[in-house]
Order: structure tokens, then C-alpha cells, then sequence
């Protein structure tokens, strides 16, 4: 009797979540909606770990508060931005289109909310760093 | 036209690789043309699945430069003369050998949904000599759908989750439930409002991208979303 010939079976991969080969635009909101939802998270992570130090004294947290005051870390500030703003701005377009609102018009929606984070980034990173002296 | 075809070798038991051939098709041919130059021509051990060469059948889904195509209709000469053409079976999908998978994931889906729809008219998409009634702008026809799985290899939500119903089922349930013709639409309702039915949809519309008869199943699944969420609010408030 023949064998029966075995597939090769499918390998689930979650890096072809950010598998850009051969996608297109919808597909680049997927990958911004993921990797800022990751970088929100470990974010939201770092903050808590930072407030602990209230708990350890007004010298501890004087330290952190000089450091937070450097352009590296105002650096930082301004990614976080994006990363609200990208995750934020996208949100609402696939809340819409979720419900059926706009969906015709998905990829323009797509394209506003990365203009709109573009633009209020730059307007974000301005007004930080022109309070630096 | 001379193009390089640039194909994915798998057979049982030994290491996937690509092979590279040398073809030359008119240069009104297709895709799938140059894939048999380099069958006939250089390797007649090469296994592909086709069947009709004009997008009837939805047999010979495979990736052309990383994009889901139906090479029976995708032109060579939208790749431009000298290129190479690098060919993969679709994602997702057990491969049997070289590029030819394993399709029962397409039509076991289809089975769970009951594929309920037959076609009765033969407008098969708006032109500009399609006389549309008043008000109507376009339509889209879910009985285009071919099954050829194109969606199913395109949608990144496959990639890790086996059990997806996926946007072809996803969006015939959305068909069948517009116009039930007496189906059982609990039964649907309960496959789709499901952790592996719609609400695993991300909406990344790779689906709609893909399909080759614009079906557009990314547009059916928003519609399916709103469907079933209403459907659960009105129960909520005690509809």
C-alpha cells in the first residue's frame, strides 16, 4: 500500500504580524497598532516602577526628576507621543469601521490619523524642547 | 519575454530551497504560463494546482513576489522584461509538495458556513455599461467569490491563530445572514460571534486586497461586526 504523502505543516508565526513582505497600507496600520500597543505597555510599566521611588523619599525621586529635565529623556517623551497618538488615532478608525462607518474610506482614515500624529508630534516636540534652557 | 521564475521546491522529507528557470512566454501571457514554460521546460517534476487558465475555478492561488495572485490572470507584463518572478504556495496552509497545499482549510470553512448562496444572475461586477437603479452607485457580489483561498493565505490573523473562520467564511455568513432564504441564522450567529469568528478580525484588509474578484470580504466582516454587536446591545436591553 502507498504512504500517504504528510504536508508540511503550517508554522504559526506572531512575527507575521510585522511581516511587511508584499503588504499594503491596511496592512502597516495593523503593524503600528501592535507595536505601539507594545510600547504603551512596557510604558505604562516603566511609570509604575518610576512612581515606587515616591514611596523611597524626597531624595530619590529629586534624582529621577533631574534626570526626567535631560533632552534624552524629553526624547523619550516625544516617542511616547507618537505612540498615544498613532495607537489613539488608529483606535478610533477601526472603531468606526467596526461598525460599519466609513468603511469604503478606510485607507484615507488610515492616512489622516498618521498625518495628524506627524503633525502633532512635531507641534508636541516644539513646544517641549522650547522649555528647555 | 524572458523572465526568471523563481520557484519554492518542498518534497516530503527533504529541506524547502528555490530553483531558479530561465523562460520565455508571449508577452501577452500570464503568470501561470511562465510557470508552465518552466515545467515543460526544465523540471517536469514541479507540482502546481490549476485547472481552467481563466479565474473560474480559484485552483492555482499561490504568491508572486510575496503577493497573493491568481497567475492564470496576473499579466508578466505588469513584472516588466528580465524580471524574476519568485513564486510560494500560499501562506497558511500545509504544503503537500513545491507549491501545491493542502486547500481542505478553504472548503472546510465554507462546509461550517453551509454555502447556501447560488448564483442567479451573471452581472458579475459594475462597468460603465451596467445600468445601475437609482441611488445606487456600485455593488459588490459575495457570489463572486471563487474559494480560491487567496484570502485565507492573505490575512495575518491566520498566521497565528488555526482556528479563524477566516474573511471567505466570515463574509458568506454576513451574505447568508442579509438574506437567510430560510437557513438557520442562530447557528451562524453562533459560529461568527465567537473568540475564532468575527471578533478575532483585526481589520488589516489584506483579505480585500487579495481578492482577485473584489469581493471585498474586509467590508462584509465590518458589516458582520456591526450586525452582531447590534444583535447584543438589543438583547441587552431586552430586544
Amino acid at each position: 500500500m502507498a504512504s500517504e504523502v504528510q504536508p508540511k505543516p503550517v508554522k504559526r508565526k506572531p512575527m507575521e504580524w510585522f511581516n511587511l513582505k508584499g503588504k499594503r497600507v491596511g496592512f502597516w496600520g495593523y503593524v503600528v497598532m501592535r507595536l505601539s500597543a507594545i510600547g504603551l505597555v512596557l510604558y505604562l510599566m516603566l511609570h509604575l516602577v518610576i512612581l515606587s521611588q515616591l514611596a523611597m523619599g524626597p531624595s530619590a525621586w529629586d534624582g529621577f526628576v533631574a534626570i526626567a529635565k535631560s533632552p534624552a529623556f524629553l526624547a523619550l517623551d516625544i516617542v511616547l507621543i507618537i505612540g498615544i497618538l498613532a495607537h489613539g488615532l488608529n483606535g478610533i478608525r477601526l472603531s468606526l469601521i467596526g461598525f460599519g462607518v466609513g468603511v469604503p474610506r478606510q485607507k484615507i482614515m488610515l492616512w489622516i490619523g498618521l498625518v495628524l500624529t506627524i503633525v502633532f508630534s512635531i507641534m508636541s516636540a516644539l513646544a517641549i524642547f522650547s522649555e528647555v534652557k | 519575454m524572458k523572465l526568471n521564475v523563481k520557484m519554492y521546491r518542498y518534497k516530503p522529507g527533504t529541506e524547502p530551497h528555490y530553483d531558479t528557470f530561465p523562460v520565455e512566454v508571449p508577452e501577452t501571457g500570464n503568470v501561470l504560463d511562465a510557470i508552465e514554460r518552466a515545467w515543460a521546460d526544465h523540471d517536469m517534476s514541479i507540482m502546481f494546482r490549476h485547472a481552467c487558465h481563466h479565474a473560474s475555478c480559484g485552483s492555482c492561488g499561490l504568491l508572486v513576489n510575496d503577493q497573493e495572485k491568481l497567475p492564470c490572470v496576473t499579466p508578466v507584463k505588469d513584472y516588466g522584461e528580465g524580471a524574476t518572478l519568485k513564486i510560494d504556495p500560499m501562506r497558511n496552509m500545509p504544503v503537500i509538495t513545491d507549491i501545491a497545499v493542502d486547500a481542505s482549510v478553504i472548503y472546510q470553512r465554507m462546509q461550517l458556513i453551509g454555502m447556501p448562496i447560488i448564483r442567479n444572475a451573471e452581472t458579475l461586477r459594475p462597468d460603465k455599461r451596467t445600468i445601475l437603479p437609482e441611488g445606487l452607485e456600485t455593488f459588490g457580489r459575495f457570489e463572486n467569490c471563487l474559494e480560491c483561498g487567496l484570502c485565507l493565505s492573505a490575512c495575518p490573523v491566520m498566521a497565528t491563530d488555526p482556528q479563524f473562520l477566516g474573511p471567505m467564511a466570515l463574509a458568506a455568513a454576513e451574505r447568508l445572514l442579509a438574506e437567510p432564504r430560510g437557513v438557520d441564522v442562530e447557528h451562524i450567529y453562533q459560529l461568527v460571534d465567537d473568540e475564532h469568528g468575527v471578533w478575532r478580525c483585526h481589520s488589516s484588509f489584506e483579505c480585500t486586497e487579495a481578492c482577485p474578484y473584489e469581493v471585498d470580504p474586509g467590508a462584509a466582516i465590518m458589516r458582520l461586526k456591526r450586525k452582531v454587536a447590534g444583535r447584543k446591545i438589543k438583547r441587552l436591553l431586552g430586544g
